[in-house]
């Protein structure tokens, strides 16, 4: 009954790192993703900060989720979107995103889906709920 | 859309995010610290202002008289708790946290 | 309406936990109603009988649990409570620990979900 699962939307707005946010945040979306939902997930503002390559959290002594970033498809979180404008204000490019996990039959790398900001009022007008984590 | 905005604009870029995120006919609730962008003749009235030419604005009263803001910017509707009911009633809600 | 209610930040701290208790008292009057409260961060604190407000301040933990008693769910997350030492002997009455699929149930059954935090 595909018309019955709900969409439920995340949207990451926060930095990594300085706070836990952004880090039980993507426990939430692990959940989430194993039940019957539609899950996307938008990053903007700070939150593209989150999906940097190469972010290594050793010397502080926090577990870091960059790990867990890598494999999201995996975990059926596909629909992964970050704003351009955000990156473009932050000195990112599409160049600086980590890898989020690869094609099943390519085994060719999946990269975030870069959006542009007026996609995500009516990305978000569709969702049965939103949730910002 | 419902949007909840609860940041001060003066020290967050939050409502300006929101505002860029806006749809036609939406409505944003200013609450907690952000209804600090309320008030009219400050350096982010200009900002309320476009947004109220195609969104409605509302203010949180409770949040308003707390911190003793008068002076609303013509256009934004006072509400209260029960008026936030209705508007999340009405609407799908996204917090701007 | 089928309302949930998520409170990410700890009381006192932040006006999070109060706009979430003025917004939930007037769905209730509207008779509206809630399928459930979900604590997660340091929302997880709001629900701890250790508090001890002075006297002439609200009783946070008290208040919710007054809620609970009229039977609307509460539901502290089990993560981020065992992350920051809140467990089910330091809970006020009428709250509960569980999942982060009890979340997920409200996300997806309530026609509205509202999320108070920083």
């Amino acid at each position: 009954m595909a018309e019955d699962i709900k969409k439920i939307m995340f949207t990451v707005r926060k930095a990594p790192h300085g706070s836990i946010y952004v880090y039980e945040g993507l426990e939430v979306k692990l959940i989430m993703a194993a039940y019957d939902a539609d899950i996307s997930v938008v990053f903007m503002d700070d939150g593209v900060f989150a999906l940097k390559d190469g972010q290594n959290t050793a010397e502080l002594g926090i577990k870091g989720f960059a790990a867990t970033y890598g494999v999201m498809v995996d975990y059926e979180i596909s629909k992964i979107y970050v704003d351009r404008k955000s990156m473009e204000d932050r000195g990112m490019t599409e160049n600086d995103l980590l890898v989020i996990g690869e094609d099943e039959d390519t085994e060719e790398p999946i990269k975030p889906t870069v959006i542009e900001t007026d996609q995500i009022g009516p990305m978000m007008a569709e969702q049965h709920n939103i949730l910002c984590f | 859309m419902l949007h909840t905005v609860n940041k001060s604009p003066f020290q967050n870029g939050t409502m300006e995010s929101c505002l860029r995120c806006v749809n036609p006919g939406d409505a944003v609730l200013l609450l907690e610290d952000g209804v600090f962008g309320a008030v009219t003749g400050t350096s982010k009235t200009a900002l309320i202002e476009e947004a109220l030419k195609n969104a409605e604005v509302y203010a949180l009263s409770a949040d308003l008289k707390a911190r003793a803001l008068e002076n609303i910017i013509p256009g934004i509707k006072v509400t209260d708790y029960a008026g936030f009911v209705d508007l999340v009633d009405q609407n799908k809600v996204h917090s701007w946290l | 309406m089928k309302l949930a209610v998520l409170v990410l930040e700890g009381p006192y701290n932040h006006e999070a936990s109060d706009s979430a208790y003025n917004f939930i008292q007037a769905a209730l009057e509207k008779g509206h109603e809630i399928r459930g409260i979900f604590f997660y961060h340091d929302g997880v604190y709001n629900v701890t009988k250790l508090m001890e407000p002075p006297q002439d301040d609200r009783h946070i933990a008290n208040r919710w649990s007054e809620l609970g008693a009229k039977g609307i769910d509460i539901v502290v997350c089990i993560a981020a409570a065992k992350r920051r030492g809140i467990v089910d002997d330091v809970l006020v009455p009428n709250v509960r620990i569980s999942g982060l699929g009890q979340l997920t149930m409200m996300a997806i059954e309530a026609d509205r979900l509202v999320t108070f935090g920083d």
